[in-house]
């Protein structure tokens, strides 16, 4: 992030001065800092609420709820952790925190989920196949409702911003299991190596 | 007809998540009310943490479509790019999102208020938003907790989900929105 972020301000200043647009890029800064202050006032307003609304789900029990409904297929898509192993359980919670837009609840129960397969792990330094196929899951993002985006939407005046929903779905969705099949995939192209022996040997 | 059941859908899909919420807390003798201003304080906490972040990305954001650099990077590729649906304006999106939340929480801001509200490109824009987490923040995380230092393809599979996930979102909004 550190040089992503020097290199937009440098190429910024550099593009400013060949297009003759300095001055711009100069009104640039004060014009940015005000909208990030809009938008923080946006967000404030939705997370306040939405975050309020989601504590009364988790308390209400309906992270447990989905994750039982969601445990056989958890114990498919991880046929290397014992079926019954609390940890299935933990990664079919960390997944319905996330679809309920949970963050700060689902990343416990994975890093949870993540301690149990350490423990079944050889290799403690290197990632195990279910810790792959986990953080698959987890970097696909799936959401079903897009809280924050339809918030900004509607504070910049989009008429219909819940409309988003169903496509947006579609997309985290498709993304969500393309991700997993592809964890699949890389399974079997980078089998995890048996240093251990090898090195014994020597 | 299926246009017409996802308009539905989408319209319900809030109010009826919020009224199915509050309905099963209210039979488990949860305290909504309480419980509710317990989440909503750790809200607002968020976004007071989130600003520092969101300043360092938008302004830099600002400064570079100012400066006319996003033209005339995108100019090159122009072709290329509209023949497959996708705006100049997405390139940064594209870029940063799988890098840090808040820098693309920013992208995306700004991308917002320099479009038409009702524009392809804010509702591109909004899509790949909507399904997307930060995979270098996630596997730092997860990974950095339980101590593991060679990620093997995880950091790969979370790229290639993530491009996955670029490209189904221009297919999908093309389909919806154009």
């Amino acid at each position: 992030m550190n040089y992503i972020w020097y290199f937009l301000i440098l190429i910024s200043i550099v593009f400013g001065v060949i297009n003759g647009r300095l001055s711009e890029v100069t009104n640039a800064v004060f014009s940015g800092t005000e909208l990030a202050v809009k938008i923080v006032l946006t967000l404030l307003g939705i997370m306040t609420f939405w975050l309020g609304i989601m504590k009364i789900a988790e308390k209400s029990g309906i992270v447990e709820f989905l994750s039982k409904i969601l445990t056989p297929a958890a114990e498919k898509i991880f046929p290397e952790i014992p079926k019954g192993s609390p940890i299935i359980g933990d990664i079919a919670m960390n997944f319905s925190a996330n679809a309920l837009g949970l963050a700060n609840a689902a990343t416990p129960i994975g890093i949870k989920a993540m301690e149990g397969m350490q423990k079944l792990n050889i290799d403690k330094q290197s990632a195990s196949d279910p810790m792959c196929t986990l953080l698959a899951m987890n970097t696909a993002g799936f959401q079903i409702i897009p809280a924050t985006v339809i918030a900004i939407l509607a504070a910049n005046g989009y008429k219909n911003p819940t409309e988003i929903i169903v496509p947006t779905l579609l997309v985290t969705g498709t993304a969500f299991i393309s991700a997993i099949i592809i964890a699949k995939i890389f399974k079997k192209l980078f089998p995890a190596q048996q240093e251990s022996a090898v090195e014994n040997n020597d | 007809m299926i246009k017409e059941l996802i308009d539905l859908l989408s319209l319900w899909a809030l109010p009826g998540i919020i009224l199915i919420i509050l309905t099963v807390a209210i039979f488990r003798k949860v305290s909504v009310y309480e419980a509710f201003i317990e989440g909503a304080k750790d809200g607002a906490k968020v976004s007071f943490n989130i600003i520092p972040y969101l300043m360092a990305i938008i302004v830099a954001v600002s400064m570079l479509r100012a400066s006319g650099a996003i033209d005339s990077i995108a100019s090159i590729f122009n072709g290329i790019l509209n023949k497959i649906h996708i705006p100049a304006d997405i390139l940064p999106l594209a870029i940063v999102r799988s890098l840090s939340g808040s820098a693309a929480l920013g992208v995306f801001s700004d991308i917002v208020s320099n479009n038409n509200i009702d524009s392809y490109t804010t509702k591109l824009a909004a899509i790949m938003m909507g399904s997307s987490e930060t995979t270098f923040y996630v596997l730092t995380v997860y990974f950095g907790a339980v101590g593991i230092k060679k990620y093997r393809y995880a950091l790969l599979t979370g790229l290639c989900a993530d491009f996955a996930g670029i490209v189904m979102a221009v297919i999908i909004t093309s389909i919806f929105f154009i």
